[in-house]
């Protein structure tokens, strides 16, 4: 166990190592630097070699890298090329908000998917499940911005029931973000559901399908027990790790809902970052998100693996 | 001889591709699918040619006027026809996705089949760098891209080919595992064909199936990143049209002109879920379950 | 007596895709009293199974009871309410699973399934639940019950998991066991061990049994009374004795013939044709296309089940010609080798599915782990045929993949004539390759799906022989033909065929190559028994007219005997015995052989299985002595676990590798 254990947080290491190595490679190798774009039109000549000099942009690339993945690892991320501000610092609030609205979204979207997820795979065909499984068709293809844009449209506009926008500065206390939060909050939780509710209906469906299911109902087993007992646990597993990439989604490609509600996030952080070229906070945003998408997943797997009686006797035996 | 060779075993496939398509046009997801996405192919062909307006026509004194006989869908902030517009609008959308999806379906297909197929340590290092792209934003890649190198289609096209090509790579692996495991394909190794025949005539027809739906998922997908661009003003500039592009111009407008929002809104979702009911259709129709997938 | 299991005029049907309704059964009448044992038989799609769970009240999905009624106890199981339902199934009628290692809820513990089982349908205070688990463990012949309890299912072996699910069933007190295909799938020591144990549980209880099988060996061994189904309909019903002494019906005649038997040494003898589909059966008997005896009455009418004098219901017009038909039907004789030249030696050879792991590569350890196949030195005649048998884990089909390449020796090596063979495929030239073919066990699995017939003959056309287009349809037409398949199978897809078909074109790909060796893994083991006996047939006729050298490999010992010249047993990857079937099969065995022959069921109510060994599954050989030291019931004393046995020989080539001195090995 503690061998697998150990072998999965390796692998998972890896693949954040990796990441890193893309990222400074990849902004090594777009044209332009910090410099070129701090200085903009006068990124020429003598400046710019001041400049580079300063920042230390003249080194060897592999130097470079080493000094900033160390500086990562500490939680420091240098400063940002405009406003020479410590990256941690401002990351930190946005990424607290962006939990916030992520926390918010899963609190509401988990519980309901898999509710409705079981529902309508145990009346498969049924006017629920047709209902349920069509909404969810819609919910999680329509583009965000065009459900966000609707809600607005309806509940903001329209009817006046809540914000419509989100006006608090990003370094407020969490209370305040509400009642601001909840229309991104239900835009994010409608697609979430949407997905978790297929795979669990569909999972649900494939379990209840099997030989242990029939063989439940032939041994006399009542309907609500072979639900709970046999077939839930073994149809749930499944779920956890579409959970995961949903909270992994959740952190990273909610760019779109914080800027159409202009939610203060580590998303809308990164557009405006992008848009300035502000290329070390751009490169501390992707590694921060990736390590979260890596943990994530990461701790999905464990859990599968120490909820499934046949992974873990497999783990246990070592590889 | 030989021709009749030909048809004959071509005829048992094109059988299976006429059963496979009147199992999806039976299905009520397939044939409202179907009909919207076919629908938006031929209107984004033949819209240039219908349209009642010049798409860039600005008009100072019709400016967000209500539909009505002259402009079925009212007007713009600018006074442009929206009808017009809106029927034009797919037509960037169409075209850089209709490019970059099969180029992404072949590559991302090409390169999962064969680390599949050959499996070990190289098959290794190369998930954990699938794994590595797939861990970073696709906003994030799309744009540090388009900011350097500018919005245009010959920077869109690559750029979207490439990136959705990667989760493609992980599918079509998976994909190969399940078959390459199949007895037929150790009988083909033990009679001593190459790996690229065993590649092009064992593993690619029964990947193949997996592929497609996976295309038009990726497609979908790739409507979405496209139109998200648009609105963030990222992609497509003005004044050309474009469904993402108008949402973001009509929202600040919506409370006294719905219209200018209501008219792309609708065009984009009904092409989105059109291609989202074809192809859990034709999953259905080709055994396939779409919605154990993760929406990575 | 009144009846326990009541059916009456039950048909059962599904709605096709074009919306007709199919019938699965056709108005069946079975009566089963307390105590009594009744057999089910029939080939796949026979209905029998579905049969067995209407009794239940229960349908699969999709099905739907088309009239009749099913009554249990006096209750009609298609009218109760689920209440009632729930109460009676696994109380008083319980079922056994075809295959319990999927029938066990694979996230509940053992402990916890038998409790849940308690709760629901026995009195017992809760308290006394966890005493009465073991108690039911230790009647079904567990092992260690009190460590069975914490375990998941997975970690049982099929022949405990079964013995699980018959804890599970007993654990309702019922009158009544239905089985549905209980043994299917276990080796033939743990089936036997199984069989004893159902036997003896129903008398002890005098419980009534159902037992649904395609095997009449078992048949045999359990039943008091046998209904032989087939189309969905039954065709013969009657004393075990007679039905299998005497069929009165051409089918049951037909499907005994075609059973190959250990005592006899000649093939079984196909019946040919297929049964009708589903809602395909016209109005005339089902069985009139395949049917020798078949007159003009038998397509119009369909026979009524009709009583006869000896006792039985049969569903023939002509139930006395059927029954003095018998005797006149005989198999051919298996074609014999004469031994001149070597063509296949296996030297020394070893073979590890354990691949070094990395930390083990980088430290410069050697794995520990024994390979899975040892010490294998055989040498085969040109045109002879080895069988190999052993039971599941005994290396038998890892030994083929060796010799094909596909898998690498961890030593010795493998030589066809006087030329040793590259050790993988890849190295292979084109001629070596060629030389040697593989046919599978499930040809669903061999043959590529996408693929016509036609694109799957041609491959080893093009490959070998570099045929051009023309030539090459010609070429599969030929092809064909020596499988006794038409022309017109070659533009079909694999799903369009059956599964004998299937394993047909799979025989005419192997031999469109000209092979010298042809390589045969388990390949009837998916198919029915009168499919079964045709592809044997098939089989002997090519190695007749092509004079192929054949490795046999089953687990069927009399389908080993049917058709080949020497025998090898594999007991955990190591030797046993070799020599000529005969030798092997009678007279002076191996302990091993032993057991395994004496847990062969015959279809015949008069024989019965000698048990010596335990039916322990090993998962890994004993790192020294002999392999089957663990169970073996003639253990020597510690020379076994300490020293490999000698080769003991007949002056001839029957070879026999124990301690034990070959003059008291009889």
């Amino acid at each position: 166990m503690l061998r697998m254990l150990l072998r999965r947080l390796f692998l998972g290491a890896i693949t954040v190592w990796i990441v890193s190595v893309i990222i400074f490679a990849g902004v090594e190798v777009l044209p332009g630097d910090a410099c070129t774009a701090f200085l903009e039109r006068e990124a020429k000549g003598k400046l710019l070699e001041n400049c580079r000099e300063a920042q230390g942009l003249n080194r060897p690339a592999v130097e470079r890298y080493i000094e900033w993945a160390s500086g990562a690892v500490r939680g420091d991320f240098g400063v940002s090329a405009n406003g020479q501000k410590s990256i941690s610092e401002l990351v930190g609030n946005r990424l607290r908000n962006s939990l916030l609205l992520a926390i918010c979204a899963l609190g509401v979207g988990v519980p309901l998917a898999i509710f409705l997820g079981v529902v309508t795979g145990l009346r498969r065909d049924k006017p629920v499940d047709l209902f349920f499984s069509t909404a969810a068709v819609f919910a999680m293809t329509i583009p965000e911005f065009v459900s966000a844009t609707v809600l607005i449209l309806v509940f903001s506009v329209w009817l006046g029931w809540l914000p419509g926008i989100v006006l608090t500065s990003a370094g407020a206390p969490a209370s305040e973000f509400f009642p601001e939060i909840l229309l991104p909050v239900i835009v994010l939780a409608m697609v979430m559901t949407a997905h978790i509710l297929r795979m669990v209906r569909s999972s649900v469906i494939e379990v209840m399908a099997g030989d242990y299911i029939q063989m439940a109902i032939l041994k006399g087993v009542p309907y609500w027990r072979i639900v709970f007992r046999h077939a839930l646990p073994n149809a749930l597993l499944p779920a956890i790790n579409v959970v995961a990439l949903t909270i992994a989604w959740l952190l990273g490609g909610v760019v779109v809902i914080e800027v159409v509600f202009n939610y203060p996030g580590l998303g809308r952080m990164m557009i405006d970052a992008i848009s300035d070229r502000d290329l070390p906070v751009v490169q501390a945003i992707a590694l921060i998100v990736a390590t979260v998408y890596v943990g994530v997943n990461l701790t999905a797997d464990l859990m599968t693996m120490f909820l499934n009686p046949r992974l873990r006797t497999h783990a246990l035996r070592g590889s | 001889m030989t021709e009749i060779t030909a048809t004959r075993t071509e005829n048992t496939r094109l059988q299976r591709i006429g059963a496979v398509l009147r199992d999806v046009m039976t299905r009520p997801s397939g044939a409202i699918g179907l009909t919207l996405v076919v629908l938006h192919l031929v209107l984004a062909n033949v819209s240039p040619w219908i349209v009642p307006y010049d798409y860039k026509a600005m008009d100072s004194l019709q400016m967000l006027k209500p539909p009505s006989g002259a402009h079925w869908l009212g007007t713009d902030h600018l006074g442009r026809d929206v009808l017009t517009r809106t029927l034009m609008g797919g037509r960037e959308a169409l075209l850089v996705t209709g490019i970059a999806t099969p180029i992404a379906v072949i590559w991302g297909g090409f390169v999962g089949i064969f680390f599949g197929l050959v499996g070990g340590r190289l098959d290794e290092v190369l998930m954990r760098v699938v794994d590595a792209f797939l861990s970073l934003p696709w906003i994030l890649k799309m744009l540090v891209l388009i900011v350097t190198f500018g919005t245009g289609i010959e920077v869109l096209i690559p750029t979207l080919a490439f990136f959705y090509g990667i989760p493609v790579i992980r599918i079509a692996r998976a994909a190969t595992h399940d078959v390459v495991a199949r007895d037929f394909v150790s009988a083909a190794r033990a009679r001593g064909h190459g790996r690229i025949t065993i590649i092009r005539r064992e593993l690619l027809p029964n990947v193949l199936d997996t592929l497609m739906v996976e295309g038009a998922m990726r497609w979908s997908w790739m409507l979405l990143a496209f139109s998200s661009l648009s609105f963030l003003g990222f992609g497509v500039s003005p004044p050309t049209p474009d469904w993402g592009l108008m949402i973001a111009d009509g929202r600040g407008l919506m409370s006294f002109a719905p219209w200018g929002v209501l008219a792309p809104v609708v065009a984009l979702s009904s092409l989105i879920i059109g291609i989202n009911l074809t192809a859990d259709a034709l999953a259905k129709a080709l055994g396939i379950d779409r919605a154990q997938k993760a929406p990575v | 007596m009144s009846a326990l299991i009541d059916i009456r005029d039950v048909s059962v049907g599904f709605t096709g895709r074009d919306g007709r309704t199919r019938e699965v059964l056709r108005n069946i009448d079975l009566t089963v009293a307390p105590g009594e044992s009744v057999g089910l038989v029939g080939e796949s799609g026979s209905g029998k199974s579905t049969l067995a769970f209407a009794a239940m009240g229960y349908l699969k999905r999709g099905l739907r009871l088309l009239g009749g009624s099913a009554a249990f106890n006096g209750n009609d199981m298609f009218a109760r309410s689920r209440q009632e339902l729930e109460r009676i199934r696994g109380g008083q009628l319980a079922l056994i699973p075809q295959n319990s290692g999927q029938s066990l809820t694979p996230t509940l513990r053992i402990g916890a399934q038998l409790g849940e089982a308690l709760r629901l349908h026995s009195a017992l205070p809760v308290g006394q639940h966890g005493a009465r688990v073991i108690e039911l463990l230790s009647q079904v012949r567990l092992p260690d019950p009190e460590g069975i309890v914490a375990r998941f299912p997975h970690e049982l072996s099929g022949g405990q998991q079964q013995r699980v699910a018959i804890a599970m069933a007993l654990a309702g007190d019922p009158v009544a066991l239905l089985l549905d295909e209980p043994t299917t799938g276990l080796d033939v020591t743990t089936q036997a061990h199984i069989l004893e144990l159902l036997r003896d549980i129903a008398a002890e209880r005098s419980m009534a049994m159902v037992y649904v099988s395609h095997d009449l060996g078992a048949i045999a061994r359990v039943c008091d009374r046998v209904v032989v189904m087939y189309a969905g309909e039954v065709v013969l019903e009657g004393p075990t004795r007679q039905v299998l002494r005497a069929p009165a019906h051409p089918y049951a005649q037909g499907l005994l013939a075609s059973i190959p038997r250990l005592d006899d040494a000649t093939l079984p003898v196909a019946l040919d044709g297929r049964p009708p589909a589903p809602g395909e059966a016209g109005a005339g008997c089902a069985f009139a296309d395949r049917c020798a005896l078949v007159q003009d009455k038998c397509r119009a009418t369909r026979p009524p089940l009709a009583a006869v004098e000896s006792g039985e219901r049969v569903r023939c017009f002509f139930a006395d010609e059927a029954r003095r038909d018998r005797g006149r039907r005989k198999g051919a004789a298996p074609v014999r080798y004469s031994r001149d030249s070597a063509m296949l030696t296996l030297d020394d050879l070893s073979i590890s599915y354990a691949r070094p792991r990395l930390i083990d590569q980088l430290l410069g350890r050697s794995s520990d782990l024994l390979p899975t196949v040892d010490d294998i030195s055989i040498t085969i005649g040109k045109g002879e045929t080895l069988g190999l048998v052993g039971e599941s884990g005994s290396g038998k089909s890892t030994i083929l993949k060796t010799i094909a390449g596909l898998l690498p020796p961890a030593g010795g090596t493998v030589a066809v004539g006087d030329h040793p063979l590259p050790r993988l495929v890849e190295q292979r030239d084109p001629n070596q390759l060629r030389q040697i073919q593989l046919i599978f066990q499930n040809p669903d699995d061999s043959l590529n799906p996408r693929h016509t017939v036609a694109d799957i003959l041609e491959q080893p056309l093009k490959l070998y022989y570099g045929l051009s287009s023309t030539d090459l349809r010609a070429r599969s037409v030929q092809v064909l033909e020596r499988v006794r398949l038409g022309a017109h199978y070659l533009d079909r897809l694999p799903s369009q065929l059956s599964g004998g078909e299937k394993q047909r074109v799979a025989i005419a790909r192997a031999f469109a190559a000209d092979p010298e060796i042809v390589l045969c893994d388990e390949v009837t083991s998916a198919l029915d028994v009168s499919v079964q006996a045709a592809v044997l047939d098939l089989l002997n006729d090519l190695k007749a007219t092509q004079g192929t050298t054949y490795v046999f490999v089953s687990h069927d010992l009399a389908v080993v005997r049917a058709l080949s010249d020497r025998v090898a047993v594999l007991y955990q990857g190591r030797l046993c015995e070799i020599g000529q079937t005969d030798h092997v099969f009678g007279g002076v065995s191996h302990p091993y052989t032993e057991v395994l022959l004496g847990a062969v069921l015959e279809p015949d109510p008069d024989t019965a299985p000698t048990l010596t060994a335990d039916d322990v599954v090993e998962r890994a050989p004993p790192a020294q002595g002999c392999p089957f030291q663990r169970r073996c019931p003639r253990k020597v004393g510690t020379i076994c676990e300490t020293d490999t046995p000698p080769w003991q020989r007949n002056g001839g080539d029957h070879a026999i590798r124990c301690h034990i001195a070959r003059e008291d090995l009889a």
